[in-house]
């Protein structure tokens, strides 16, 4: 299939990201550069100095939303792609309606906890709607322990399911940058399956 | 009774086990993770009464902090 297929094809569907740090803004721009045709991203932070370290974001952005900055910067790779932004904090009431439409959904949260909510509320409120979950991506090297495991159709996990980030293990741009890619072929896989 | 944990046969020794008794058989002791039988997501307050059973598919991750 050549470029210009794959992306008449995905020009169609609707991805969801529930937040818009290391794993969401990377996972975006990768998403916008292969022309997926409507991004939903939600995040309430702001940009801080100390993200820059991984997240796609630039010096001069520090202090806006992320939301609003990660628009900017899609809009400047892909200006074909419609951004769709929320700036909130998801909770099992809201995911429903902000990400209602959505082809598949990608959680880029940084605590477990988040994950743990958002995980049971797609998984038990939207049933049927593929899930592409990041967990272990702290520290650096052992490139090989990242992968990504398909649980069953409407589950799907990257990263290395061990490294918890701590002041010792930060997360750092190589394995985020490997995981919010690996979720994004993920999302391309399932897209590229659907009719 | 077998089932399929993580794709991986495992035999126990009961005829059926409650999510709880599973995770303490095999010392899975993290406590952020996400358990499915046979597709269906197993929220945390089932897990003493959500019973595994023979040919059971059982998924299980852990959530690691960080994105």
């Amino acid at each position: 299939m050549r470029l210009s297929d794959i992306q008449d094809h995905l020009r169609g569907y609707r991805v969801g990201i529930a937040g818009a740090g290391g794993l969401g803004s990377n996972c975006a721009a990768a998403l916008a550069r292969c022309g997926v045709g409507t991004l939903v991203i939600s995040d309430f932070d702001r940009i801080e100095e100390g993200n820059l370290s991984r997240q796609y974001y630039f010096t001069d952005q520090v202090g806006m939303m992320k939301t609003t900055a990660l628009k900017e910067n899609l809009a400047r790779i892909n200006p074909e792609v419609f951004v769709i932004i929320y700036q909130k904090k998801l909770d099992r009431g809201n995911i429903p309606v902000i990400f209602s439409g959505c082809d598949v959904i990608v959680e880029a949260f940084d605590t477990a906890e988040m994950k743990e909510m958002l995980i049971e509320t797609v998984q038990t409120l939207m049933p049927g709607i593929p899930l592409v979950v990041g967990s272990g991506l702290a520290g650096w090297g052992m490139s090989n322990e990242i992968r990504c495991r398909k649980v069953d159709d409407t589950f799907y996990v990257c990263g290395d399911e061990s490294s918890e980030t701590t002041d010792e293990m930060p997360p750092m741009a190589p394995r985020v940058g490997m995981v919010a890619s690996m979720q994004a072929n993920v999302v391309i896989e399932i897209l590229m399956e659907m009719k | 009774m077998k089932i399929l944990l993580n794709n991986i046969t495992e035999e126990f020794d009961k005829d059926t086990i409650t999510v709880s008794e599973m995770l303490e058989i095999k010392k899975f002791s993290f406590r952020m993770r996400i358990v499915k039988i046979n597709g269906l997501f197993i929220p945390k307050e089932k897990y003493d009464s959500a019973f595994i059973k023979d040919g059971d598919n059982v998924q299980m991750l852990y959530l690691m902090s960080g994105g």
